[in-house]
């Protein structure tokens, strides 16, 4: 158990990788960028976990009476979740360029194209 | 307490990785797009259980609303054009999907 | 590179990685430890400025900096998707038609939208009380304005959403984090320090900077994503090329359907015939209530 969470998101990341080389389609490896990206959302969060612990807000808690989890890391995945999305905001809109320009999104012709 | 605690986190764990794997795998972006919505799902649950609400909040409105929006739209105007420009290979993407497409 | 010896390389790189992380994994503090110093202290410090919820004081005061790195970098993709995606000389707009929608889900969409749209609000402004603040809201927030596009059609939508405003906006919502920023140096500390009066513990007051770094983050993130989202649905939606033959037409998708297919498809039957209804986006925002 104490290891788990950790293998899982380095599966994650592993399998996001897999999807990024071996995609036929533009769109398809921004969403496998994204998979990659939620395993180290996984991993801090992870990280930052302890037995028996609760939310670190306290408007319904009294300081002191529980251990809380930490609190940092989740402050890193938070900012990192919404400014992912934007990123791959940005990753798509390169997609629909490449797109317009080249009449697909397939990398393999993508590269033919260029040779 | 702490045994359930660990259960749910299996689950939620067990859930992500599978999520995830299956996002991976549809090569069709459109099905791509659901199931990443459905990860989003998976991580706001596995988030909520690892207590950080603060997280599974962000990610619930961003997995499961915001990326698979912008993956569909991305798929619609690249297939729009696609269309346009007459045949090329991935075609059969296209044709695999026009139930969506008309759907959408 | 031929494609069989990318995979080689991809696999033995894979293999490779996931060795390291394994050994990795191993070394970590085990998963629910006890030990988590930094966490310790950022609590700490987060109940000496009467902020009551810990991440938005790490977010928002302990490492404020940080944060206005990640706001620049939401700004930078704001604003590098709105220069890549906007209407070129050789695209023109086509007006989308207006579309018919089921009665049932116009009365749902347009019941959820208001609701949506309080609780993205309410989120935003309770950041430093409860989960939440203003990444989280922001994005419901800007979704929600979205479910007018599912409840009416993209011209409704357009009505309510001039882009410019929201480009402002978000450019004042970075501007504010700045110079909330600078109050700090004014007040003779360092950059982001929290120098106003931290207030009673647990009211919406509380928390000094806080609660305006975390509004004028809500504020360009609602505003960021509603300019991103607009950006992608001008180009699905209207703009088109200006060689495209249908351009004369009212709707390019019609005319297509109708045309001889490529041969590689032909033995598919010509999709729907989908040019009456605008795309609704499949997927209705989950954060709704209910």
């Amino acid at each position: 158990m104490s290891v788990l969470p950790y293998l899982v998101a380095g599966w994650i990341f592993l399998i996001g990788c897999y999807g990024l080389a071996t995609s036929r389609n533009l769109i398809h490896a921004v969403g496998c960028l994204a998979v990659c990206q939620a395993s180290t959302y996984v991993l801090l969060l992870a990280v930052g976990y302890r037995d028996g612990g609760t939310a670190p807000v306290f408007s319904d808690l009294k300081p002191g009476t529980r251990p809380v989890v930490d609190p940092v890391v989740q402050a890193l995945t938070l900012t990192d979740v919404v400014v992912g999305a934007t990123v791959t905001a940005l990753l798509l809109a390169l997609v629909v360029q490449v797109g317009k320009r080249h009449g697909t999104v397939d990398p393999d012709e993508l590269s033919e194209l260029r040779g | 307490m702490r045994p359930v605690a660990d259960v749910l986190i299996v689950l939620a764990l067990a859930l992500v990785a599978a999520s995830s794997t299956a996002a991976v795998l549809a090569r069709d972006p459109v099905r791509q797009s659901t199931v990443l919505a459905l990860l989003g799902l998976s991580l706001a649950l596995l988030f909520a259980v690892l207590q950080a609400p603060d997280v599974a909040l962000s990610q619930l409105a961003v997995g499961s609303a915001l990326t698979p929006l912008m993956l569909l739209l991305s798929v619609r105007k690249v297939r729009r054009k696609g269309k346009e420009g007459g045949s090329h290979r991935n075609a059969g993407n296209r044709t695999g999907s026009t139930d969506q497409e008309g759907r959408r | 590179m031929s494609r069989r010896a990318r995979l080689w390389v991809l696999a033995v790189g894979g293999l490779g990685l996931a060795v390291l992380l394994f050994a990795a994994s191993l070394e970590l503090p085990g998963f629910g430890g006890d030990w988590h110093p930094y966490g310790v202290r950022a609590v700490e410090a987060a109940l000496a400025r009467h902020t009551s919820n810990v991440v938005a004081a790490v977010n928002f005061d302990q490492r404020a900096f940080d944060t206005l790195g990640e706001e620049s970098i939401l700004f930078c993709a704001a604003l590098g998707t709105v220069v890549l995606l906007r209407q070129t000389s050789d695209e023109h707009r086509v007006r989308p038609e207006p579309a018919r929608v089921a009665p049932p889900v116009r009365r749902y969409a347009l019941v959820a939208l208001p609701v949506t749209l309080l609780i993205g609000l309410y989120i935003v402004a309770h950041g430093q009380l409860s989960p939440g603040g203003g990444f989280q809201g922001g994005v419901v927030v800007a979704t929600a304005l979205h479910l007018l596009y599912i409840a009416v059609d993209y011209r409704a939508l357009e009505r309510i959403r001039p882009i410019g405003l929201y480009a402002m906006a978000d450019a004042a919502g970075e501007a504010a984090y700045l110079l909330l920023g600078a109050a700090g140096l004014i007040a003779g500390t360092a950059y982001l320090a929290n120098v106003l009066p931290y207030g009673t513990f647990n009211t919406l007051a509380s928390g000094g900077t806080v609660p305006l770094l975390n509004a004028a983050v809500g504020v360009e993130v609602a505003s960021g994503v509603v300019v991103l989202l607009a950006s992608f649905l001008d180009q699905a939606v209207e703009i088109v090329d200006a060689d495209d033959p249908d351009s004369s037409g009212r709707n390019s998708d019609q005319d297509n359907s109708g045309r001889p297919r490529a041969p590689d498809n032909s033995d598919q039957p010509p999709a729907p015939d989908t040019s009456g209804r605008t795309p609704t986006p499949h997927n209705p925002p989950e954060e709704k209530p209910t």
